[in-house]
């Protein structure tokens, strides 16, 4: 805690002296970034709906990530997850509204854990590196958004900005009660609470570890590591194409290339600032989110530009980032999480397959 | 139609792709050959989108500031360089992620150059001459398509240097042996660290002059949308190329073909299907890596230390 505290810390120093640069006063800016992003219910709100679809695209790149694989392809898994949501939508239309909802949520994880689950099946069955394929897979998936978009699913109806039919209204997911929050942000935060438990008390969460840990060991216990790297890859996957289909059901309304805003990028980074852990994912996506929401007031207030807040994330980012090297520096070096999974791979995987819970 | 056109008729459909192809590739040609010695060091720089925008807005800056266009560039290199520095020194620390680092300086570029570059939008600052190689023809339209800028030609010649310098200097044999194995490079003597933060330098510096391109010629203005991700693309670029340079140049001629055909076609008004032609590439990147990769085995050609492809 100490030490991504110090490197926030560390960064606003750096983004004050960038603001008094430029001839802006540091402490009417942080002012206004407290009150932009955490100093009202109204700015509180608008810091959560940012926050809501980079909680799932957090969780695209941290589950895969226990299992040892570095995905970076969340934005094509998100543009896809919206794409088939859409078709859903179009597909479910008649049903009762929670039905029809649940269905297009579904569809929008199904396609992501597709797509990024065929990242995890690359690597393990043709040794194809996963992040280059996710990151290949990620342009294919902008592009097939894109293609449907503006060809064989465009509503003849969207002229400005190529869509596909609107989902009724019906089927659109709402906002949470008295709250200008739609129910995408429950959604991802159960999603993390979700992944968390099962990381943290399951055998599962213990057998993918392991597999993350030392494969050729887990192997040899018994562990079929291939199955655990798809599943991962794949869950991975779901998480980002729900954060699609929750952009199209409870935002847009439709497919569209809005979706396409850089969510899933964004969603690494988150990730990595969390290192991993899918419960650390949510604070930190309501920070980004925050950073995000204020932008809008310092443009209004001191006519500074849209950009700032960019820039106040990069160094944000690259100070947190770089703080990782001081990780285990001011107290007794814990073992490192991959050479402990290692050392106790063989009797960790011995339980487990002892347990049966891997014979099914 | 005028009479030029149609006196070359169809042929002008080729030539406007080749001719865009050149245009649209040396964006590709100069970022993709950055990343290519970067990446043959043993690191991967994701953030080269943001050096690129950055440069793009700095070389922009420059040459509206002091009516050159080549200090344009030049600044925007080293614009460029300092980014690459700040890249591969933060990850020369221990335990900090390149692949991390990256996309925050993609982030930190971005806003850095949106949040600078806002009063430029608006002046015309001189741009880059290019070179009439059309002069002995009569039609304006070989005459346009033959405009070349030297930014493409020193790209090309930049692609044949590297080709030759990866495997006969002394300079690129190190960078190789840094890149595919840090205890070989440490027991010939070699400093692991500072060979790998030059290499980032000059990768951030050619992508900084990839960005001038852009907004110094083609298309020759500064805005916020001026980049298409040139810059992260060119990272799929080097791995279809293999960390071969004189491929870097063949497969930016290809990425720079498949952007200009779409245009091309939408002018003869075949609209459907231009995002699928966009996406080709990456679908032919993709079947390579299929097709060449093997389980328990690397990629083709892969520097060893690459940490996008240790498994």
């Amino acid at each position: 805690m100490l030490i991504p505290t110090g490197a926030i810390f560390v960064a606003m120093l750096l983004f004050a002296v960038f603001v008094f640069a430029i001839g802006q006063s540091p402490l009417d800016v942080f002012g206004l970034l407290y009150e932009g992003a955490f100093g009202s219910g109204f700015s509180w709100q608008n810091s959560l709906l940012s926050a809501s679809p980079l909680i799932l695209t957090g969780l695209a790149v941290a589950i895969p990530a226990q299992a040892g694989m570095v995905i970076i392809g969340g934005e094509g898994a998100l543009a896809l997850g919206a794409l088939g949501a859409a078709v859903a939508g179009a597909a479910l239309g008649g049903l009762p509204p929670l039905l029809a909802q649940f269905g297009i949520l579904l569809a929008g994880a199904l396609v992501g854990a597709f797509w990024i689950g065929l990242s995890g099946w690359l690597r393990n069955y043709r040794g194809v590196n996963e992040t280059i394929s996710s990151l290949l897979l990620s342009y294919i998936g902008i592009a097939l958004l894109n293609f449907f978009v503006e060809g064989p699913l465009k509503d003849p109806a969207s002229l400005n900005k190529p869509s596909t039919a609107p989902i009724s209204a019906a089927d659109m997911i709402g906002n949470l009660p008295g709250l200008e929050v739609h129910y995408g942000l429950v959604i991802g935060a159960l999603c993390a609470l979700f992944a968390w438990f099962i990381l943290r008390f399951t055998t599962i969460g213990f057998a993918l570890q392991t597999v993350g840990g030392n494969p050729r060991a887990s192997q040899m216990a018994g562990l079929r590591v291939n199955r655990w790297v798809v599943g991962a890859a794949a869950a991975g996957g779901a998480a980002a194409g729900l954060a699609g289909a929750i952009e199209v059901a409870a935002v847009q309304g439709a497919a569209n290339s809005s979706v396409v805003a850089g969510y899933g990028y964004a969603g690494i980074l988150v990730a990595f600032i969390a290192r991993q852990n899918p419960l650390a994912v949510i604070p930190v996506a309501i920070l980004l989110g925050g950073i995000n929401a204020a932008g809008g007031m310092l443009q209004r207030r001191l006519d500074m530009p849209d950009a700032t807040v960019l820039v106040l994330q990069g160094i944000v980012f690259v100070v947190i980032l770089t703080s990782d090297t001081l990780t285990g520096r001011f107290r007794a070096r814990k073992q490192p999480e991959a050479a402990l999974a290692a050392s106790t791979t063989a009797a960790i995987a011995t339980t487990i397959t002892t347990d049966g819970g891997e014979q099914t | 139609m005028t009479g030029t056109t149609a006196a070359i008729g169809w042929w002008g459909v080729p030539l406007e792709i080749l001719a865009g192809a050149i245009r649209v590739s040396t964006p590709f040609l100069l970022v993709s050959l950055g990343e290519c010695i970067t990446e043959k060091s043993g690191r991967i720089n994701l953030g080269l989108e943001g050096v690129l925008i950055m440069g793009a807005m700095s070389g922009y800056g420059a040459s509206l500031y002091t009516g050159s266009p080549w200090l344009g560039v030049v600044a925007a290199g080293i614009v460029g360089a300092l980014f690459g520095l700040l890249h591969g020194v933060l990850c020369s620390l221990r335990r900090v992620n390149d692949i991390a680092i990256g996309i925050s300086i993609m982030m930190l570029g971005t806003g850095l150059a949106f949040f600078l570059g806002k009063p430029l939008i608006q002046p015309q600052a001189p741009v880059l001459p290019a070179i009439p190689f059309g002069f002995w023809s009569s039609s304006p339209q070989i005459q346009s398509a033959l405009q070349i800028n030297p930014l493409f030609l020193a790209g090309v010649a930049l692609a044949v240097a590297l080709h030759f310098a990866f495997r006969h200097t002394r300079w690129g044999m190190q960078l190789r042996i840094v890149g595919d194995s840090e205890d070989a490079a440490r027991a010939l003597g070699y400093q692991v660290i500072p060979v790998r933060i030059r290499a980032t330098m000059i990768g951030g510096f050619l992508a900084g002059t990839g960005g001038a391109f852009l907004s110094l010629y083609y298309p020759g203005s500064w805005n916020e949308g001026l980049s298409s991700g040139q810059g992260i693309i060119a990272v799929a670029l080097v791995i279809f190329a293999r960390w071969e340079p004189l491929r870097c140049l063949w497969a930016s001629l290809l990425f720079g073909g498949a952007g200009a055909l779409g245009p091309a076609l939408q002018a003869m008004g075949i609209t459907s299907g231009y995002y699928l032609l966009n996406a080709a590439p990456y679908v032919l990147t993709l079947g390579i890596l299929i097709a060449t990769c093997a389980p328990n085995r690397k990629i083709s050609g892969a520097p060893g230390e690459l940490s996008l492809v240790r498994q």
